[in-house]
C-alpha cells in the first residue's frame, strides 16, 4: 500500500518539474523571440536613417555648398555604421553617426533659405522621427533583453537555460537624443 | 498591466452577457404583450446578438465615425505618424491606425479590439497646439489604453450603451408620432400597440442613465490614472504628458463631437459647453478624475 503511494508521489513529482521545465523553456524562447524582433526593429529604423542621409547631405549641399568637411564627415560615419557588426560595433558607430548628423542641422542653421526650404524642413521632420523611433526600439530592446538575462541568471531557471544553451544577450547602448532640439539662434536682429 | 488585461476581458464578457439579458428580457415582455409567445424573446436576443458581434467587430469604426475622425496618411501628418510608430515600437504592438479628428479642442482616444486591429485618434486643436515632446505624451497615454486593452470594453461599451440610446428614442419617437401625432388618423388615441411602444420606450428612457452609471462602473476612473504612468513610463519622460494636461486644463474650446456614450473613451472629458463648466447631465457621466488630480500624480513620478 505504502509503496503504491510512493510510486505516486514520484509520478506526481515528475509531472510536476516536467511542467515547470516546460513552462521556464517556452518563457526562454518567448523572450529570445522578442529579444530578437527587438533588435530587427531596431534595424529597421537604422537602416532607414542611412536612407535618409545622402538626402540630407545633397540638400544641405545646395546651400552650403564649402562646408564639405562636415559632408564628408557624416558620409564617412554612415558608411562605417553600415559594416558595423556586433551590437557594440553598431551602437559606437551609430553614435558617431549621430554626433555628425547633429553637426550637420548646427550648420543647417547658419543658413535661413535652408531652413525654410519645405524639403528641408520635410528631411528634418523624419531625421527626428527616425531617431526617436531609433531611441524607442532601443527601449524595447533593452527591456527585452534584462528579461531575458534575468530569467538566464537566475534560479532554478538558469539550469533550463544552461542545458539548453540559452546565452545573456548585450544591451545596445547608445546615446540618448536631447528631448528637446537644441536651438541654435543666430538671428542677431533680436 | 495582465491582470488589468484579463480584468478587461471579463468585464467586457459581462457586459455583452448584460446587454442580452436586458434586451432579452424587453423582447419576452413586448413577445407577451403583442401574444406571440416566444418569437419576441428569439429575435431581441438575436437582436442582442448582433449588437454584440458588430460591436466587438465594427465599433471602432462605429466609435471613429461618430467622432468624424478621418483617417490621415504619413504624409499629410508626419509627425504625427512618427509619434504613433515610435510609441508603437516603445509598447512592441503594431503600429495602430492614425485619425485626425475635425475639433478645436485639444483631445485624442483610442479604439479597436485588441492592439492588431486599434486606431489613435487626435484632434486638429491638439496637433495644432502642441510640441511633439507634449504630442508624445498624449499619444502614450493612448499606447497605454491600446496595450491594457482598455480600448475594447471602451469600444463595446460606447456602441451598446450608443445602441440603447438609440432604441429608446425610436420608441419614443414612434410612440409619439404613432399615437399623438396622428400620422395614422384611425389610430388616434394610441391603442393597446401604442401604449406598449410607450411603456418600452419610458423604461428605456428610465435604463439609459442607469447605463450611465454602468460606464462609471465598468470604466473605473482608475484606469486613466493607469494609463496616464503606463504612457509617461513608454515615453520615459512624464514631464511631456504633464505639460500636454496642463495645456488642456487651460483650453477653453468646447467640444462638437462631445456625447454622453463615448465620453469615457476620450483623454481628457469632452465638454458641449465653454471653459472649465461641465454641463449637470454630463457630471451624471463623470468618466474622468480631475484633470487637477492626474496633473498632481504626474508630478510626483
Amino acid at each position: 500500500m505504502s509503496a503504491v503511494l510512493a510510486v505516486w508521489i514520484l509520478v506526481g513529482v515528475a509531472v510536476v518539474v516536467l511542467l515547470a521545465l516546460v513552462l521556464t523553456y517556452n518563457r526562454l524562447v518567448a523572450l529570445r523571440n522578442r529579444v530578437d524582433n527587438g533588435w530587427s526593429q531596431i534595424d529597421v529604423q537604422l537602416r532607414r536613417r542611412y536612407d535618409l542621409i545622402p538626402n540630407l547631405v545633397e540638400t544641405v549641399e545646395g546651400y552650403a555648398r564649402h562646408e564639405r568637411g562636415v559632408f564628408e564627415q557624416v558620409t564617412t560615419a554612415r558608411a562605417r555604421a553600415i559594416d558595423a557588426t556586433g551590437v557594440e560595433g553598431q551602437a559606437q558607430a551609430e553614435n558617431a553617426v549621430s554626433r555628425n548628423i547633429r553637426q550637420l542641422l548646427a550648420v543647417a542653421e547658419n543658413y535661413p533659405d535652408l531652413k525654410a526650404n519645405e524639403n528641408f524642413l520635410a528631411l528634418q521632420e523624419e531625421l527626428t522621427g527616425t531617431e526617436s523611433k531609433i531611441a524607442y526600439a532601443r527601449q524595447f530592446y533593452n527591456d527585452q533583453v534584462m528579461r531575458l538575462n534575468t530569467l538566464i541568471g537566475s534560479f532554478p531557471s538558469n539550469l533550463v537555460a544552461r542545458s539548453f544553451r540559452f546565452t545573456p544577450r548585450p544591451f545596445f547602448d547608445i546615446e540618448e537624443p536631447a528631448r528637446v532640439p537644441v536651438q541654435v539662434d543666430l538671428d542677431t536682429d533680436r | 498591466m495582465y491582470e488589468q488585461i484579463a480584468a478587461n476581458k471579463r468585464k467586457t464578457i459581462l457586459l455583452v452577457l448584460g446587454a442580452l439579458v436586458l434586451l432579452g428580457a424587453v423582447g419576452y415582455v413586448l413577445g407577451l404583450l403583442w401574444a406571440t409567445g416566444p418569437a419576441g424573446l428569439v429575435i431581441a436576443l438575436g437582436i442582442a446578438a448582433v449588437l454584440s458581434f458588430t460591436s466587438y467587430r465594427y465599433g471602432d469604426r462605429v466609435v471613429l465615425a461618430s467622432a468624424r475622425a478621418k483617417a490621415v496618411t504619413q504624409e499629410e501628418e508626419p509627425r504625427l505618424h512618427n509619434v504613433v510608430e515610435g510609441l508603437a515600437i516603445a509598447a512592441g504592438v503594431p503600429k495602430p491606425a492614425v485619425y485626425v479628428i475635425p475639433e478645436q479642442a485639444p483631445n485624442a482616444f483610442a479604439t479597436g479590439r485588441n492592439p492588431e486591429h486599434s486606431s489613435i485618434a487626435v484632434t486638429r486643436g491638439l496637433l495644432d497646439s502642441m510640441n511633439r515632446v507634449e504630442l508624445e505624451g498624449v499619444v502614450g497615454h493612448e499606447m497605454a489604453h491600446v496595450v491594457d486593452r482598455d480600448i475594447l470594453l471602451g469600444t463595446i461599451v460606447a456602441t451598446l450603451v450608443g445602441a440603447i440610446v438609440l432604441l429608446s428614442e425610436f420608441f419614443l419617437r414612434t410612440w409619439w408620432w404613432g399615437g399623438i401625432g396622428g400620422r395614422r388618423g384611425d389610430d388616434r388615441n394610441g391603442g393597446p400597440a401604442g401604449a406598449i411602444l410607450m411603456i418600452v420606450g419610458f423604461a428605456l428612457v428610465i435604463l439609459a442613465p442607469l447605463f450611465g452609471q454602468l460606464i462609471k462602473l465598468a470604466v473605473s476612473r482608475n484606469r486613466e490614472f493607469l494609463a496616464d504612468a503606463q504612457g509617461a513610463l513608454l515615453t520615459r519622460y512624464p514631464p511631456g504628458l504633464l505639460a500636454a494636461l496642463h495645456k488642456i486644463a487651460a483650453s477653453p474650446t468646447a467640444m462638437h463631437a462631445a456625447n454622453n456614450a463615448t465620453a469615457h473613451l476620450w483623454l481628457s472629458q469632452p465638454s458641449r459647453f465653454q471653459g472649465e463648466k461641465v454641463g449637470t447631465i454630463e457630471r451624471l457621466f463623470n468618466t474622468h478624475p480631475p484633470l487637477a488630480d492626474r496633473i498632481a500624480r504626474l508630478e510626483e513620478m
